[in-house]
């Protein structure tokens, strides 16, 4: 890729830690409203978790994130990305649950697939119908900085008021029962509605990919809706894959970013954050190179960003006490396989194989799954996520030969017999797992990789290796995330801000917390209490 | 049998919310009948005599939440109340040593500092913040929950009350309840304490009766009810109640039998009767008829609408999500009598501790793996118990020398993954329980005269309450507040006039806590025009 890289500077308006794709929609959005931007990337590559990169001889994957589904569409308009290089493999995907030992099920386009009754027929066009009115009617809660509670600002009043009537705009029927589910988990939500374990068991691991919770959990109907309302936002061209993985499309928001005049550097990993008289002045790289800013934005994590670059003498104990609380420990594993030959998955129709295939066959099963991760054990039967990327875009792997990526859980973070020895056990269990949808698969298999969350948390510099940078959780949620008096992006520090996955509304490749962060410093580098 | 004349209300089920809102009907002047399904009143506040002179709690066994407004009220003292405060109490560990408790925080403190310094510094300020929870909380409890889509006046007020409320905490107060309410007890307690001991003692409340484990979201919200008698600076807001949970019970019928009310036990309800779209009466199992314009029901909610009224005078949406409605068995009781004082080598001699609840689950994820047993259909193998000898500070409970002992367990399936309960299988359960206790008292076996064994399933048959769960609905966010127990329907009015709900599905839930009974009470005299 080639970027544009403006002359060296020695003072820019606006510093953006990390090229990943917060980043990036950050300075491109900065740079776009007047500022200068320098955005310092410590790997070789922009991308961050949206990176695309070899991991076999001649074979390359999407090594975080796999497919895109949760930028909204008006973003990817705003900062031209399609002008910029972003080309599709693939747009509205379809996805299709595996059981092993049974007919595969459509869950796309309402249609339901052979295999479901009659009821559940009904109720999961009801059901969805009735989720997407919930989602966008959330959807303006995301695209706007989270109000303060308790303050005397109309602004902040406004904001809840107008979230009210949002929710109040959907009619009594709807806002009860919106106000009912959403603090429900999701295995009761589906149980009210469905009777095929396989349906309950697809929609229910959408609840729960990359999250600490197992169907059962409480807060799982908010980690659904927050997938559904940032699908919402997205628009209507569903699960995409740009050509090239995901890696193109960070490449194309840092051409976006560059033709807007930003500047962009890799390979200069942040050792410090600067601060003086009180207030973010610029960074030190581990180069030793210093650079002054009137304004750092920060998109590592925040227990990074607090604690590692900031340092906590500069944060109150308390402060410094919630940052460590926030709960960031990722349950998510993700598996590249090279692959010499399609997957063999029986079954499964070519077009089914071009889109996203669901492993877990009933909620019990996820749950299960869930148990083993709760006491530092790695499920031994996993549930997954997989895609065939090469499927759409042969042009990843050698011709003819494939690439299977798949998201994995759960394998805890702190494994309590270490990755060391757990990392190639696990590897066998979630091959094995494939294996019984798609015989001959390991037979197949001329190379493989597993990125457990330790891995993510070294690869991806992400503490705890959680793909939200910390928990979607209520109480990681909104005008809490990531902890109250930093969830408006601003920090304690003046002139020191957040526009990661850590802060609202949350991880994934949707590109919000980026553009909202953007907004509120050219809003004003104003110190937050 | 005979009854007054032109009857104003009935009430059905004399469990103590059924009797507090009795009480308050009858105070107000009304003509109230109440009708229970047993030959004694009390429902699963009860005291029984089933082996020798030993008498059994045996359901609910401590007096933990009774509002001391209605306490007052009521003039239960009067009545013959007389709640006897804990002494102590601790959690053994495993591999002998324990935690002492204490009701006093600088001997508590004190204590949780020989397992861990910072932990007891921690203790100050978990206290704190759980006890301003607890303010927050408690006018909450008496009122009706406002119905957040109405545009009602009396809904505005009541929203902007909370919100007024939910503001006057400040901005850093507002944003630590709102992650207090919605966290899990395991992540609340992280917060503040390191040593495994002490978040193990203070996590067994938030799993009690719930269907959820302490890493589920929402349970931490629970740990407030240990603090929640200190607050009203009433002594005995957390004990015994003297003659076991049936006094609390015997006071509330005999308060509401001297305000010219009457009770009739014996006499289970087969049926509401709706006429015209309103509450006629009701018609008990052997074909009587009673009528009265007001029916309030202290049955949960499944069983007031699914069983005892007419499909036909219910709206189709409604009973739907009573259908919905998440009632789970997930505890049982033991009571046992024993021969003597049980041994447990892990407590000193003489401590204080043996007198309060005593538990030997050390850990939190053993609790979370008893939680786990249950989702998988069986009884904990592990499970988490709260046991009590009352018989030391209530010497009517037992025979002179000898010694009742409660013990509560969870978890405990209502229904088992391998076919329905049967003999073998309740007396396996009991054993696990027994073998349990038996590992920290060496001669606790040796000691049983007798053990009556409760599961979900025999508390459901006996006591009525939906698989047997104590709260009468689960008590998560779902079902809380203006949720609780249908949404639309949680000011205590079902949807047809004249039929009320009084039990502990209404909110504010379930405990020996009488707030539900009494605020079901104040919406019934406000519809007659007779709110004061």
């Amino acid at each position: 890729m080639s970027v544009t890289v403006h002359e060296a500077q020695a003072r820019y308006d606006c510093i953006v830690i990390g090229g990943g794709h917060n980043g990036l929609v950050c300075a491109a959005t900065l740079a776009r409203g007047g500022r200068s931007v320098l955005v310092l990337e410590a790997g070789a590559q922009v991308g961050g978790a949206a990176l695309t990169r070899e991991f076999a001889a001649g074979f390359r994957v999407s090594a975080g994130a796999h497919l895109l589904h949760l930028m909204p569409a008006e973003l990817l308009r705003e900062l031209k990305l399609e002008s910029h290089g972003l080309e599709w493999a693939a747009r509205g995907m379809p996805t299709t649950a595996l059981v092993p030992g049974q007919p595969t099920l459509s869950l796309s386009g309402g249609a339901g697939g052979e295999r479901l009754s009659p009821a559940d027929e009904a109720a999961y066009a009801a059901y969805q119908a009735r989720m997407q009115r919930f989602a966008a009617a959330l959807v303006p809660v995301f695209s706007r900085v989270p109000p303060r509670l308790g303050t005397t600002g109309w602004a902040d009043r406004l904001a809840l008021l107008r979230t009210a009537l949002q929710i109040r705009r959907l009619g009594r029927r709807d806002m009860r029962e919106l106000l009912r589910i959403g603090g429900m988990n999701v295995y009761d939500l589906l149980e009210e509605n469905f009777e095929s374990p396989a349906l309950k068991g697809a929609l229910g691991l959408d609840a729960v990919l990359g999250a600490n919770f197992g169907p059962r959990s409480p807060g799982t109907v908010l980690t659904l809706l927050y997938r559904l309302v940032a699908e919402s936002a997205a628009g209507p061209s569903g699960l995409s894959q740009p050509r090239g993985g995901m890696g193109a499309l960070c490449n194309a928001l840092a051409m976006a970013a560059g033709a807007a005049g930003a500047t962009i550097r890799t390979g200069v990993p942040v050792a410090q954050i600067r601060v003086d008289n009180d207030r973010a002045c610029g960074v030190l790289l581990e180069s030793g190179e210093s650079i002054d800013a009137g304004s750092v934005i920060s998109s590592a994590d925040p227990k990074t960003t607090f604690l590692r670059l900031l340092g906590p003498r500069h944060l109150d104990a308390g402060f410094v006490r919630r940052v460590n609380h926030i709960r960031s420990r990722g349950l998510a594993a993700k598996l590249h396989l090279a692959l010499n030959h399609a997957p063999p998955f029986s079954a499964v129709s070519e077009a089914s194989l071009r889109g996203r295939l669901l492993m877990a066959p009933s909620l019990r099963h996820i749950e299960n799954a869930y148990n083993h991760a709760k006491y530092g054990e790695y499920s031994a039967a996993p549930v997954m996520e997989i895609t065939v990327p090469t499927m759409n875009d042969p042009a990843l792997a050698p011709r003819g030969q494939h690439v299977l990526s798949a998201i994995v859980q759960y394998a805890p973070y702190a494994l309590k017999e270490g990755w060391q020895s757990g990392r190639q056990r696990f590897m066998d269990v979630a091959i094995d797992t494939l294996e019984a949808a798609a015989p001959g698969l390991r037979a197949c298999i001329i190379g493989a990789e597993l990125l457990t969350p330790a891995d993510i948390e070294q690869e991806f510099r992400i503490s705890g290796g959680h793909w939200h940078h910390g928990e979607l959780a209520f109480d990681q949620f909104l005008m809490v995330r990531p902890v109250p008096g930093a969830a408006q992006y601003r920090t304690p520090v003046g002139g020191l801000f957040l526009c990661g996955a850590g802060c609202h509304p949350g991880g994934g490749v949707m590109g919000i917390a980026g553009r909202n962060a953007a907004q509120a410093v050219l809003a004003g580098d104003v110190k937050s209490p | 049998m005979k009854h007054p004349a032109d009857l104003d209300a009935i009430i059905v089920g004399a469990g103590h919310n059924g009797l507090v809102a009795a009480c308050y009907l009858a105070r107000a002047g009304l003509k109230v009948l109440v009708l229970e399904r047993q030959p004694y009143i009390g429902g699963a506040a009860v005291s029984r005599r089933l082996y020798q002179d030993f008498t059994y709690s045996n359901c609910s066994y401590v007096c933990s939440l009774l509002r001391p407004e209605i306490i007052r009220t009521l003039e239960l003292p009067k009545y013959g109340l007389q709640v006897i405060p804990y002494e102590g109490g601790c959690t053994m560990m495993q591999g002998g040593g324990h935690l002492a408790l204490y009701d006093n925080h600088d001997a508590l403190r004190r204590e949780i500092a020989r397992h861990s310094k910072r932990d007891a510094e921690a203790y100050d300020r978990y206290s704190r913040d759980v006890m301003r929870q607890c303010k927050f909380i408690k006018p909450l409890l008496m009122r009706e929950p406002p119905d957040p889509t109405s545009f009602k006046p009396r809904d505005l007020m009541e929203l902007l009350y909370l919100g007024k409320r939910f503001h006057g905490l400040g901005e850093a107060r507002m944003y630590d309840t709102l992650r207090f309410w919605t966290m899990s007890a395991a992540d609340f307690l992280d917060e503040y304490f390191e040593s495994e001991i002490v978040k193990a003692h203070f996590a067994g409340s938030s799993i009690i009766g719930t269907a959820l484990g302490p890493r589920s979201p929402g349970t931490a919200y629970v740990l407030l009810h240990h603090y929640m008698g200190d607050i009203d600076d009433t002594v005995g807001a957390w004990g015994f109640a003297r003659g076991g949970m049936g006094a609390i019970s015997k006071a509330l019928g005999a308060s509401f039998e001297a305000s010219g009310g009457t009770i009739r036990s014996a006499a289970p309800v087969a049926q509401i009767l709706v006429r015209r779209g309103r509450a006629s009466g009701v018609a008990l199992q052997d074909g009587e008829e009673i009528h009265a314009p007001l029916v309030i029901s202290n049955l949960d909610v499944r069983r007031t609408f699914l069983e005892t009224m007419d499909a036909k005078d219910l709206p189709d949406e409604f009973l739907g999500q009573v259908k919905n409605f998440k009632i789970r068995g997930s505890s049982g009781k033991l009571n046992i009598a024993l021969d003597g004082l049980p041994r447990f080598p892990a407590i000193p001699a003489g401590s204080p501790c043996t007198r309060g609840d005593m538990h030997v689950t050390d850990t939190i994820e053993m609790m979370e793996r008893a939680y786990d047993d249950w989702k998988d259909g069986r009884w904990s193998r592990a499970p988490y118990i709260d046991m009590l000898i009352p018989s030391q500070i209530d010497p009517t409970m037992a025979p002179d020398g000898k010694h009742y002992m409660s013990v509560f367990i969870q978890y405990c399936p209502y229904e088992l993954a391998d076919g329905p309960w049967n003999a073998a299988k309740r007396q396996a359960f009991g054993d696990t329980v027994i073998n349990t206790i038996a590992q920290h008292s060496p001669n606790f076996k040796d000691l049983i005269l007798h053990a009556e064994i409760r599961t979900p399933w025999d508390i459901e048959n006996e006591v009525g309450l939906t698989e047997g769960n104590i709260f009468q609905g689960e008590l998560t966010m779902d079902q809380l507040l203006f949720n609780r127990p249908i949404p639309g329907y949680a000011q205590y009015r079902a949807p047809v006039r004249g039929v009320y709900m009084c039990g502990s599905s209404t909110h504010p839930g379930g405990g020996v806590m009488g707030a539900p009974g009494a605020n079901a009470a104040r919406a019934v005299l406000r519809d007659l025009g007779r709110a004061h």
